[in-house]
């Protein structure tokens, strides 16, 4: 029987599959065939649903129902009740923060309802590993339409008209790039996919390969053909993402089998082949000369720009690099038209192709937010509408204080800007970026030196170390955030981290120097009197940095309310408690070793943190 | 398969979609079947192999078949409801293969309810 009535729809990206995802698949097609349900039942596949706090999880097809949290031992039970009698088994569905009732359709919770899909319109949908679900969804057809309706300068105008901007970063307009590289001189040019996702906590990239890499290969076949003189294509995946690879490796090898990547494809004479490059996942190779560099074989480092890449790039010919999640747009933009995307987002790119943001935007949230998850949002929307809409608000009823946007480089954006609509000048304006999509809520417990201070050492260790400015002044800045955050500051250090910051900002070689101090510089703009505290008061207002606070015992609620129940004193690994059942309690602050264990069990609140 | 045509790929989609329908959850009709322990004592499976042969024959691809649970009217079972897209659902009781096979010929391909066996439309009551 081809027709199967249940659709078991299996998340298998690499958050799910991390939680068991293929045991979960397993177990499903053990307990249909004991039921004797295979002519029923189909279980299929798919990429990642960027709900991966929830996996491993499941949509059961034609219903839309979706399932979280699974464990093997809920699927006999799952697909006797719900498969046999039809009655969809409320327990293991979608619960949302501080209510009782499920959610049973997927299309219904929040998280998922508030999207508008472009770039990651199959997700869910397909089998990331049949070429043929990719084309069931309209796959290859805007290649097709390109090789026999439009001119390669057709092309071109309809993705500038688009408004399409690079969503790797920079938000270069995409459309310009490629007619810089068509005009570029020289027989020979290149297409560049970067999959090289390197900001810690971002998967967007990675999530849109494993779970539709088709969309990517048909947009650089798109690109190819538009830019002129491109026969080969690279795609620079990090090797750290081995199911991406494997999945690019399953695409190229089925869509080389159909034609659709090789020798006169469609047999309309355009010549066109994608390979593979492993990087070795150094953050800095994300950056576009280094990228290619690397892909030439040498060591990845980057090289001053005064040279377009889109005219002397790899081995010295004309190259066009997008990223991910760039190429995935192209396809939609040629099926459904410039106007349709444009329709989209923020600001008029009809004359000035950087005068607006269109489209979307995939967002990787994570943090202190209910639903992390990777989210596609319009452009425009609210940071407001993303972390309480979308992301379901801030877990525990605490309180927001700034969410960092783009990247391990990108700015804080406090609670007073929160309605700003999200659109590449707009976060440009207020300090941050949109960079790659990393979004990063923090909440009232973090401590903004603390979080600068993480951010810094991140860009820091990653600084390939060519140029002086961000190799040794991101170095003396983070010396001067450790100092701050040891207690040993002083208002000079604030004076001298603002100039140091501005000294790279301005002389950085590329962008990861020229960007670095972002985190650094918007938190010490929003956030200026937690420095101030940490500096002045010696003190550390969110309790984080740990030579900065103190712990002690309020002796009258230890004796009076607590009794002296003694169980700090059991539990203090430094033995630093002094007391002794049914009597007052203290510390000794030359013992202890902040670890916070006795704030956390004493019952009757009588230690407190300064 | 080799390398492909412009016209193959739309062949190709085709058959495709015809396995994809119903993860898009769309589908011209839908055929729910009442699934409680009485309804499959009463012959529900039977019922619901008897659709999904039908589907097969005709070799039709926008129709989808759901179950649910017991509809509390245990007498009344084997018991199904169809859902055209726009029109209001039909309910039909105490199947058998036969009457199932002149619902699906009359009601799901020809657009026409088979009121001999309905039992409601919508909630009003035609018994
Ligand atoms: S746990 Fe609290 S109440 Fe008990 S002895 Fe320690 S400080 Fe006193
Ligand atoms: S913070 Fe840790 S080390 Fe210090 S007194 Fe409490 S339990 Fe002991
Ligand atoms: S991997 Fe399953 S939701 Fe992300
Ligand atoms: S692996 Fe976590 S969102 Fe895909």
């Amino acid at each position: 029987m081809t027709t199967h009535r249940i659709q078991v729809m299996v998340c298998t990206g690499t958050g799910c599959v991390s939680n068991h995802a293929f045991e979960i698949r397993d177990a499903f097609e053990r307990e249909i065939k004991k039921n004797n349900l295979q002519t029923e039942a189909a279980v299929i596949t798919t990429g990642c649903n960027g709900f991966c706090g929830a996996g491993p999880l499941v949509v059961v097809q034609p219903d839309g129902i979706f399932y979280q949290l699974l464990k093997v031992s809920d699927i006999p039970h799952l697909v006797a009740e719900h498969f046999l009698k039809g009655r969809p088994v409320k327990k293991l569905m979608y619960i949302p923060p501080e209510e009782k009732t499920p959610i049973p359709k997927m299309s219904e919770i929040p998280f998922f309802a508030d999207q508008t899909l472009i770039a990651l319109r199959n997700r869910g949908m397909i089998d990331p590993e049949k070429i043929e679900d990719y084309i069931g969804r309209g796959g290859y057809k805007a290649i097709a339409k390109v090789l026999t309706s439009m001119k390669p300068e057709e092309v071109v105008t309809e993705i500038k008209a688009s408004g399409l901007r690079g969503r790797g970063g920079g938000g270069f307009p995409t459309g310009v790039k490629w007619e810089s590289c068509k005009k570029a001189h020289g027989t020979a040019k290149y297409v560049i996919c970067n999959a090289d996702e390197g900001d810690p906590g971002a998967f967007m990239d990675r999530s849109i390969v494993e779970g539709d890499p088709h969309s990517v290969i048909e947009g650089m076949l798109i690109g190819a053909y538009a830019i002129e003189n491109v026969t080969q294509g690279f795609i620079y995946v990090r090797m750290q993402y081995p199911l991406a690879i494997h999945r690019f490796e399953v695409a190229i090898k089925q869509a080389r089998e159909y034609g659709l990547l090789g020798k006169n494809i469609f047999d309309k004479g355009f010549d066109f082949d994608i390979e593979i490059r492993r990087g070795a996942g150094a953050f800095v190779c994300g950056e576009s000369t280094a990228l290619m560099t690397s892909i030439e074989g040498k060591v990845g480092e980057p090289r001053a720009k005064y040279i377009h890449t889109v005219e002397k790039g790899l081995w010295d010919c004309p190259t066009c690099l997008n990223n991910v999640e760039t190429w995935a747009n192209v396809p939609q933009i040629i099926l459904k038209g410039a106007k349709w995307f444009s329709s989209i987002g923020t600001g008029d790119v009809s004359v000035d192709p950087w005068g607006g943001s269109k489209g979307t935007k995939v967002f990787s949230l994570a943090g202190k937010v209910n639903n992390t998850g990777l989210v596609e949002v319009p452009m425009g929307i609210t940071m407001r509408d993303i972390i309480y809409k979308v992301g379901g608000g801030i877990p525990e009823g605490k309180k927001f204080k700034a969410v960092q946007t783009g990247g391990p480089s990108g700015g804080f954006i406090p609670e007073t800007l929160l309605d700003l609509p999200v659109d590449y000048e707009e976060l440009a304006k207020v300090g941050s970026m949109m960079g790659s999509g990393g979004m990063l809520v923090t909440d009232e417990e973090n401590c903004m030196v603390d979080m600068a201070k993480y951010f810094l050492s991140f860009t820091q260790d990653e600084s390939c170390g060519k140029c002086i400015p961000c190799r040794e002044g991101t170095k003396r800045m983070l010396d001067i955030l450790d100092k701050i955050t040891m207690g040993k500051g002083s208002e000079e250090d604030l004076v001298m981290l603002e100039e140091l910051s501005s000294m790279v900002v301005e002389s950085s070689l590329c962008a990861l120097g020229g960007s670095a101090p972002n985190p650094v510089l918007t938190s010490m703009k929003y956030f200026r009197e937690e420095y101030e505290a940490h500096v002045r008061d010696k003190k550390c207002p969110a309790h984080v940095c740990k030579p900065l606070i103190k712990y002690s015992i309020d002796e009258n609620v230890c004796i009076q309310v607590g009794h002296g129940c003694d169980v700090c004193r059991k539990q203090c690994i430094d033995n630093a408690i002094i007391g002794e059942k049914n009597q007052a309690h203290r510390i000794d602050p030359s013992k202890c070793g902040k670890c916070g264990i006795c704030y956390d069990v004493c019952k009757f609140d009588a230690i407190h943190i300064e | 398969m080799g390398k492909l045509k412009i016209e193959d790929l739309e062949k190709i989609a085709e058959e495709a979609r015809k396995k994809m329908t119903i993860r898009e959850g769309g589908g011209r009709a839908k055929i729910t079947v009442h699934m409680g322990t009485c309804g499959i004592a009463a012959g529900a499976r039977n019922i619901m192999n008897t659709f999904l042969k039908e589907i097969e024959t005709h070799d039709v691809h926008d129709v989808i078949i759901t179950s649910t649970g017991c509809a509390g009217l245990c007498n009344k079972e084997p018991m199904i409801t169809i859902e055209l897209t726009g029109q209001a659902p039909v309910k039909y009781i105490q199947l058998t293969e036969a009457k199932a096979k002149r619902i699906f010929d009359e009601h799901i391909m020809k657009g026409k309810f088979v009121q001999e066996y309905a039992y409601a439309i919508g909630s009003e009551k035609i018994l």
